[in-house]
């Protein structure tokens, strides 16, 4: 079915000149976060862009079923570059297709997932199964990520010309560190020859002996191991230097600490080839979050300080963190409704990412557009994708977000198979109601 | 109907306790006391009640004296180790525990090596939970032990000195005595080897001090901690030969310390490492007190929870005096007490009329000092 998107402003990072002609904003007040802004009308047809036009300039396709967005946002379809579906070996926490419906209920039309499934994602028949399985969902357009060692174990390379055949983006051994430092150098080396991004999960292990939360004040007052900032920053250090030492790029994945950010910002001053990102808990949780042993607040790297917060905030403000993702993690009753040590890492995300980065929005800490860029061009040219933009003739991958719902989130609403998330309860502005994917909808909370 | 106090449903942490509910456990348990010196250490207060002790972790001491507190307000009582429980055959904590609230228990005391099990537990099950130590987080009716034992040696807890030594990161006793005794205003100084020093423990009331001569310094209760092997990983110290030689406390030790110093220790000991086998046993030692003490906590604990209708009040001390607890027999209705009664000292004797503990009231305005130590 052929759409028309009527009334509704525009933020698309992809187009970030040519916006200036056009009227003025509509009568409507103006809610802090949107810019005094152009209302545009978008004709899909076929799934394709076919007009975008300041609004009510022509007259309305006959053919198109016309969808009214005033007040509304239309922003190219979000990405997530850190998801884990845990299809296959563990589909009673998520499926790929209960996966993929999160993420378009989440606004997403793309998710990276990562190689740690059971078996793990490091050959091209694994691959392959993903996004067939991906395919006839039908749902979020599904890009996996290969494993950087054999069955993520740290010891031989996996094979990245095979995978990247197959479909793979890049490669990363997430949820383990790469110890093996010559190892992390040849995977450096060797993803050139395939131009695959090299992603990594910084933790160095000798440093964390059996912790399981923020080494700290709430660690030593629960009783509980700690995983101390350093851990994860010697790591960020080596990673960067070895990106120098093999003049590649590497991607630091959900970056927790302020002495990280600090790396960060030292290495892209001094022009080492470095991205990162962070998920919404770093910026919206401390370690206090733990206390009572919810385990629903116990991820790997663990929720840190707020001065650390601090700092992950201003690194996505100056640009040092360059996306945010959700490190969405579905685990079931099973591995969460246990002693906190013997509890598994990781929460479920793709619900709730885009709203808590809203949030930052309303804080005033990032405009709009700034927090659009690191949902959607960032990761996608981290990922060296397409970059999502919104302009005749491109697919029409959109998503429609109202930046003024007020909505409390209930765990038991969401569409993952998992329910682990420490922000039940939480009252929260802006969300997603409308995903379209190829012109199709495929997520409708307009109403 | 009067107003229902503040109770507390479970025993999980001395954290959550406040300085009036410190005092008023220990003034129970004071009370307790004299029962485990008759001849028939028995009284009737808990009778149809059932203990469950469930053990996932070693402990004799703890353990013994649970048992002992229930068996002696007449609890029935029950205890399991992880050995012989199902858990070695794959049980979840959480099924165990539902299993055995099938059977109705009103109290499970939980001990566990991970810390935040009995906070775990206490979502999930309908019966009260005291904590009998978890991991390196807490070992409540440990550090109401230490302070009843202090306060009857010591006359008060605040403005005291409490020196605590040794493996203070692996150590849930360090953590709840640190905790309970800055509560009733007392200081506390932690010393021991650099890498047994947790991060931010002086957040948490302590001072941290390398120096073992400063830290026992005018001393006026000084507590050797054990030396966790079981919680070590092998980085922590290069020997247990050095550890005793740099670590241990000998009686020499002792010089810098108040004249009436006294020595705890939770036990188990390891003579000859943490503490040398002289101080243990010697005039200082107040270390069988406390085992003594931990009976007459733990019967206390058992008696708010499940025998005193008011249970503990939060901080309302007046409340109490008006409002004394009231039996949980009918009057006369209980065969076993008349003997007990005639065996006690009317006087001295926590038994009430029917056979029940009468607690002494708090003195007014005692607000977690300590005036209120009964006779």
């Amino acid at each position: 079915m052929n759409l028309y998107l009527k009334g509704a402003r525009i933020v698309d990072p992809s187009a970030l000149t040519g916006r200036a002609t056009g009227r003025s904003a509509g009568a409507n007040e103006t809610p802090a976060i949107v810019k005094a802004d152009v209302l545009y009308d978008i004709y899909i047809r076929n799934g394709k862009i076919a007009l975008l036009r300041v609004s009510g300039d022509g007259p309305i396709p006959p053919d198109a079923k016309v969808i009214d967005l005033a007040g509304k946002i239309v922003t190219p379809g979000l990405m997530d570059m850190h998801t884990h579906l845990r299809e296959p070996g563990e589909e009673y926490k998520e499926t790929i297709a209960t996966g993929c419906l999160a993420a378009v209920s989440g606004g997403f039309t793309a998710i990276a997932c990562m190689p740690n499934t059971k078996p793990v994602n490091d050959n091209k028949s694994i691959t392959e199964y993903i996004l067939q399985e991906a395919e006839a969902a039908q749902l979020a357009r599904v890009y996996p990520i290969g494993a950087i060692s054999k069955g993520l174990q740290g010891e031989t390379l996996a094979e990245f010309g095979d995978m990247k055949a197959a479909g793979i983006v890049a490669v990363t051994d997430d949820g383990r560190p790469v110890m093996n430092g010559e190892l992390m150098r040849r995977a450096l080396e060797y993803a050139r020859n395939f131009d695959l991004p090299v992603i990594s999960h910084c933790e160095e292990l000798t440093l964390c002996s059996g912790g399981v939360i923020n080494e700290g004040l709430v660690s030593t007052q629960l009783g509980l191991p700690g995983i101390p900032a350093v851990a994860e920053e010697v790591m960020v250090f080596r990673e960067i230097r070895l990106a120098a030492l093999t003049e590649s790029s590497v991607h630091i994945a959900h970056v927790s600490t302020r002495g990280s950010v600090d790396l960060i910002r030292q290495a892209k001053a001094s022009g080492v080839n470095v991205t990162a990102e962070t998920a919404p808990h770093y910026f919206s949780l401390t370690e206090e979050a733990v206390t009572g042993y919810d385990t629903n607040a116990k991820m790997n790297p663990p929720l840190r300080t707020k001065e650390d917060v601090a700092a992950i905030i201003e690194g996505l403000k100056d640009g040092t963190i360059d996306a945010i993702a959700s490190d969405h993690a579905p685990h079931s009753t099973l591995e969460k409704e246990v002693e906190f040590d013997m509890a598994a890492n990781g929460i479920v995300g793709l619900e709730t990412i885009l709203p808590l980065t809203l949030r930052l929005v309303h804080a005033g800490h990032l405009s709009l557009h700034e927090a659009i860029v690191k949902l959607s061009a960032k990761p996608a040219r981290i990922l060296r994708l397409e970059i999502p933009s919104i302009q005749i003739g491109k697919k029409a991958d959109l998503t429609i977000i109202d930046p003024d719902r007020k909505f409390i989130v209930d765990v038991h609403k969401f569409q993952s198979r998992s329910k682990n998330s420490p922000f039940h309860g939480w009252e929260l502005k802006g969300k997603a109601v409308m995903t379209i994917i190829n012109g199709r909808i495929v997520f409708d909370d307009l109403n | 109907m009067r107003e229902k106090p503040l109770t507390i449903k479970h025993v999980l942490d001395i954290a959550s306790l406040s300085p009036d509910q410190i005092t008023y456990i220990l003034d129970t348990a004071a009370s307790f006391k004299e029962i485990s010196t008759r001849s028939i250490k028995k009284v009737p207060t808990l009778r149809g009640k059932t203990v469950i002790n469930l053990f996932f972790e070693p402990s004799t001491r703890t353990r013994a004296s649970f048992e002992i507190a229930a068996k002696r307000l007449s609890a029935d009582t029950l205890s399991i180790s992880a050995s012989t429980s199902s858990v070695v055959k794959g049980e979840t904590l959480i099924d165990t525990a539902r299993n055995l609230e099938a059977m109705q228990p009103d109290v499970i005391v939980l001990r566990h090596s991970l810390s935040g099990a009995p906070h775990l537990l206490s979502r999930h099950v309908r019966a009260s939970v005291i904590n009998a130590g978890d991991g390196a987080h807490e070992h409540p009716t440990q550090a109401l032990l230490d302070l009843l034992t202090v306060r009857e040696k010591k006359g008060r807890l605040k403005g005291l000195k409490l020196a605590i030594m040794g493996d203070i990161a692996h150590s849930r006793v360090a953590h709840s005595n640190i905790l309970g005794f800055t509560k009733m205003g007392a200081n506390v100084v932690v010393s021991g080897p650099a890498t047994m020093i947790p991060p931010y423990i002086e957040k948490l009331g302590a001072k941290v001090t390398l120096d073992m001569k400063e830290a026992l310094q005018g001393a006026d209760v000084i507590m050797v901690l054990r030396i966790q092997l079981e919680r070590q990983n092998k980085l922590s110290f290069p020997s247990i030969r050095e550890y005793a030689t740099f670590f241990g406390l000998h009686t020499k030790h002792l010089a810098s310390a108040a004249p009436d110093v006294i020595v705890m220790h939770p036990g188990p000991i390891n003579r000859g490492v943490e503490i040398s086998p002289e101080l243990a046993d010697g005039p200082y030692s107040v270390i069988l007190d406390q085992v003594t003490n931990g009976v007459a906590v733990r019967m206390a604990l058992l008696y708010l929870l499940l025998g005193s209708e008011t249970r503990m009040t939060h901080g309302d001390t007046k409340k109490n005096e008006n409002n004394p607890p009231s039996p949980p027999f009918s009057k006369g209705g209980n065969p076993l007490s008349p003997p007990l009664q005639k065996r006690g000292h009317p006087l001295n004797s926590p038994l009430g009329k029917d056979g029940v503990p009468s607690i002494p009231p708090l003195e007014k305005g005692d607000t977690g000092g300590f005036s209120g130590v009964s006779q």
